[in-house]
């Protein structure tokens, strides 16, 4: 049985950032596109929100570029032999923004009754939770029902944001007041907010990691338009863009500019992973040989190449290669027009119109559907583009109003957090965008992920879902396309920015500037 | 009738209007696809059917159709906006935010473009068929015809990319916290590009509806009178030709003043212009409902307000308009 447990170095090495090299001070302008709602992390957990709250609020955990998790606000942690029991020990001397200690108190209080409220995609791993005690202020509980393989991934910020008791309890948590100028532990605090313009967050000087922040302050800058953000990093206004803060064509003339660095890690614990859903229950995407066309048909080396300007990786099956529990022990689908023809020719495909929801996030992903429209005609698939806004997409997927529908969803580093909810038939259910859209069952397969869920062993679980993504991909539930990769573009004088699996979403905690 | 009663019963009419407006606006809204329960849900990056309905509940979507009108029409009719689920605050506060800086830019932009366009106007007129006439007549199609996000672009690239001049975006250097003279200094140059690219095109209108006017009312015959009375040019240009010619600009201007507020979407993404045409934007993006209609209606209640304006302004500039009511 396997003990995951923080070594004294893992906190040695977290304590020890300062080093002589890294200059304190400094101003950081970060774009952040579109503008969030809010910034209380617990009840807004959208990309945006996650950006600029992540300096914010901290998590127990925080997860490096393996997905390995390491000390944030739990300096160690104990996993009893049967998986049952996860014992957290949080660092002494922690204070919320507002002066307040915080202690094991809080984290009961925000896992158990706050994101138990307000936070769908943890709820339902806080289903595997029997309950969440504090024996003392710095220890705390989570004990079991069952096991549940990926428990030790759900402690990222995003996933499970501390909130101050102090501030919440016994309130109406979407309506209080304090939910405009928000209270965390994270490194920067919250100073101001011009709606349309700027969020600005200054250095938290009580800050329990000696030396961090290095940075004085940050500015979170709003520009709605994608070419006008393009044009501030070029005239210096802004010194980061965020993945997918600008057009695709527009980065290899950014990145070329001098003194210009970018990255493509800091996605890792998200992968995120872009397919068409196709419609299992009617229709010609209802046949499997027609689906299997589908993956056939498209030249995915040649979408990645020119409408996502050479980033991604061709995804082989459900499971991004960045996320645990990969496999590429699967049929790999090559683009081979001519058997794609034949598995129409074999369905007897009549020319039936399938109408094609866009995602409507920009540019890129038009044109990706124009690119997948063309090599579907060339094989004799009548494909009709269906566009609509951010709103109608939500409408249209969740009413499973649809034929092909393009979509991304983050992974969460594991395929019981962030996989099966496509896949299995507990899932499907109108109303969500984000579940078993396209109406795959398959009983047996069902078993197989809840099993693989449950199991404690890491490699139990490899042969498990191994399994599951060989018979999964020849049954193409959905149509496969891209591991997506979003680059952060910065100027090269901005040092260590990426180096956790959450990207930017914390990038601010560890950067300093050279002078 | 007194011009004072006048305004009284135009304005009693207009709160009407705005009620009726407000019921229209509703049901066209819902009648829409897409639902900000399941949007706001979808951006959290997981939704299940409990937050949905948490949501749809929250945000009263949950009652009749019909309740749900009355509820906010009757809320209009005190001058309650309503409440803002996706930005978690009054509508009313949301518009206040940012109205003063959509009336700075749109009224800028109006001032200049009627200012400019009248005087350019009367100049081409004055020298119909010359050169001059040409080249303004030229120009005034061009920015007529040019693409108001294309000229937008095309000044950032221009004047703050290539030449370096003037910012290319936002309402003020962003954490300089200037006071004062400075900050007044620092806004008016953030409002340069926006204020002209928004306005060229008015400005083109303007002027070619000044030209036309004055050509017509030249030819008529109080203007012949005029000229047998021996006046000079310029005073029959600015007393006789001008007063009779800017009636249909003062009628246009009235128009086009009352969507001041709606009609600067473009321009504010381009310049991230922290304005109200980008709140009502993003929040249709997300089917933020009340600050939808909360925006729509502030819209419309300019327009009313301008064609008062417009109506006040006919009586001031032509005396005959009162008399004949």
């Amino acid at each position: 049985m396997k003990h995951l447990k923080a070594t004294t170095f893992l906190i040695a090495a977290a304590l020890a950032a300062p080093l002589a090299a890294q200059e304190a001070g400094g101003r950081l302008d970060i774009v952040v596109q579109p503008e969030p709602p809010s910034l209380m992390l617990g009840l807004v957990q959208n990309g945006p929100t996650q950006l600029v709250a992540g300096d914010i609020y901290e998590g127990l955990l925080q997860y490096n570029t393996d997905l390995d998790p390491q000390p944030l606000l739990a300096e160690s942690w104990e996993i009893s032999e049967d998986g049952l029991t996860y014992t957290f020990h949080l660092r002494d001397g922690v204070t919320w923004h507002d002066g307040e200690p915080f202690t094991a108190d809080d984290v009961v209080f925000s896992a158990d009754v706050f994101l138990r409220e307000t936070h769908a995609r943890l709820r339902s791993s806080l289903a595997y939770v029997e309950s969440i005690t504090a024996p003392d202020p710095l220890t705390v509980v989570f004990q079991l029902k069952e096991p549940f393989g990926p428990f030790i991934s759900v402690f990222e910020t995003g996933t499970m944001p501390m909130v101050p008791k102090h501030i919440y309890e016994g309130t109406d948590f979407a309506t209080n007041e304090m939910n405009a100028t928000p209270i965390g532990t994270g490194p920067f605090k919250f100073e101001a907010w011009e709606k349309g313009s700027f969020i600005h967050l200054v250095k938290n000087e009580d800050y329990y990691v000696d030396g961090l922040p290095y940075l004085d302050e940050v500015y979170y800058r709003v520009i709605p338009d994608a070419a006008s953000r393009a044009v501030a990093f070029e005239t210096g206004e802004v010194d980061v863009l965020p993945g997918g803060s600008v057009e695709n064509w527009d980065v290899p003339r950014l990145t070329e500019m001098e003194g210009v660095c970018s990255t493509g890690s800091g996605w890792e614990f998200f992968a995120p992973h872009a397919w068409m859903w196709l419609n299992n229950r009617e229709g010609p995407t209802s046949d499997v040989r027609f689906r299997q066309a589908v993956m056939y048909a498209m030249d995915r080396n040649f979408q990645r190449d020119v409408v996502w300007n050479g980033f991604g990786t061709v995804a082989t099956g459900p499971v991004s290669s960045k996320t645990n529990f990969y496999s590429d022990d699967v049929t790999i689908y090559d683009y081979n027009p001519d058997k794609a023809k034949e598995l129409l020719e074999e369905m007897g495909y009549d020319g039936e119109a399938v109408r094609l929801l866009p995602l409507p996030y920009g540019e890129t992903w038009q044109r990706w559907a124009e690119a997948i429209r063309q090599n579907l005609t060339e094989v004799g698939i009548n494909v009709e583009i269906d566009s609509t806004d951010v709103a109608g997409w939500n409408e249209k997927t969740s009413q499973w109003d649809y034929d092909m529908a393009f979509t991304y969803l983050y992974q969460y580093g594991d395929p019981a957090l962030g996989v099966s909810r496509n896949y299995t038939s507990d899932q499907i259910s109108k109303g969500s965008p984000w579940n078993n859209v396209e109406g795959y069952e398959n009983p047996e397969l069902d078993e197989k992920w809840f099993s693989a869920a449950t199991m404690i062993s890491p490699e139990d679980r490899q042969t498990a879902y191994n399994e599951i993504q060989k018979e999964i991909v020849d049954d193409v539930p959905v149509a496969w396309l891209l591991e997506l990769e979003f680059p952060t573009i910065y100027r090269c004088d901005i040092k260590d920015l990426v180096t956790t699996g959450i990207g930017v979403n914390d990038g601010p905690r560890n950067a300093w500037i050279e002078k | 009738m007194s011009v004072f009663v006048a305004i009284l019963s135009r304005l009693a009419k207009a709160a009407l209007t705005l009620l009726a407006i407000a019921v229209l606006n509703f049901c066209l809204l819902h009648a829409a696809p897409g639902d900000p329960a399941v949007v706001l849900a979808g951006e959290a990056g997981a939704a299940d059917e409990q937050m949905i309905a948490q949501l749809r509940e929250r945000f009263g979507l949950d009652q009749p159709f019909y309740i749900q009108l009355a509820k906010y029409v009757g809320g209009v009719a005190q001058l309650d906006l309503g409440y803002s689920f996706r930005q978690n605050a009054p509508v009313i506060d949301l518009i206040a935010e940012r109205l003063p800086a959509t009336l700075l830019l749109t009224l800028t932009a109006f001032v200049i473009s009627l200012v400019l366009g009248i005087a350019l106007g009367v100049a081409a007129a004055a020298r119909v068929g010359k050169p001059q006439d040409s080249l303004l007549t030229t120009l005034a199609l061009l920015f007529y015809a040019t693409p108001l996000y294309w000229a937008a672009l095309m000044a950032v690239l221009v004047f703050s990319v290539w030449l370096g001049w003037l910012p290319g975006f936002g309402y003020e250097t962003v954490g300089a916290d200037y006071t004062g003279l400075a900050r007044v200094i620092d806004i008016l140059k953030h409002l340069i590009l926006p204020a002209l690219t928004l306005g060229l095109f008015f400005m083109a209108v303007y002027m070619r509806m000044t030209r036309a006017s004055m050509l017509e009312v030249s030819t008529a015959d109080f203007v012949k009178t005029a000229k047998a009375k021996g006046l000079s040019g310029r005073v029959i240009r600015r007393r006789h030709i001008l007063r009779n010619a800017i009636l249909p600009v003062v009628t246009l201007a009235g128009l086009q003043a009352g969507q001041l507020v709606g009609g600067a979407v473009l321009t504010e993404t381009v310049f991230a212009w922290p304005g109200i045409g980008r709140l009502m934007f993003e929040s249709l993006a997300a089917r933020d409902y009340n600050t939808i209609l909360g925006v729509f209606l502030v819209s419309a209640a300019m327009v009313i307000l301008f064609n008062i304006v417009t109506d006040i302004v006919y009586r001031l500039v032509d005396p005959r308009i009162g008399a004949r009511a």
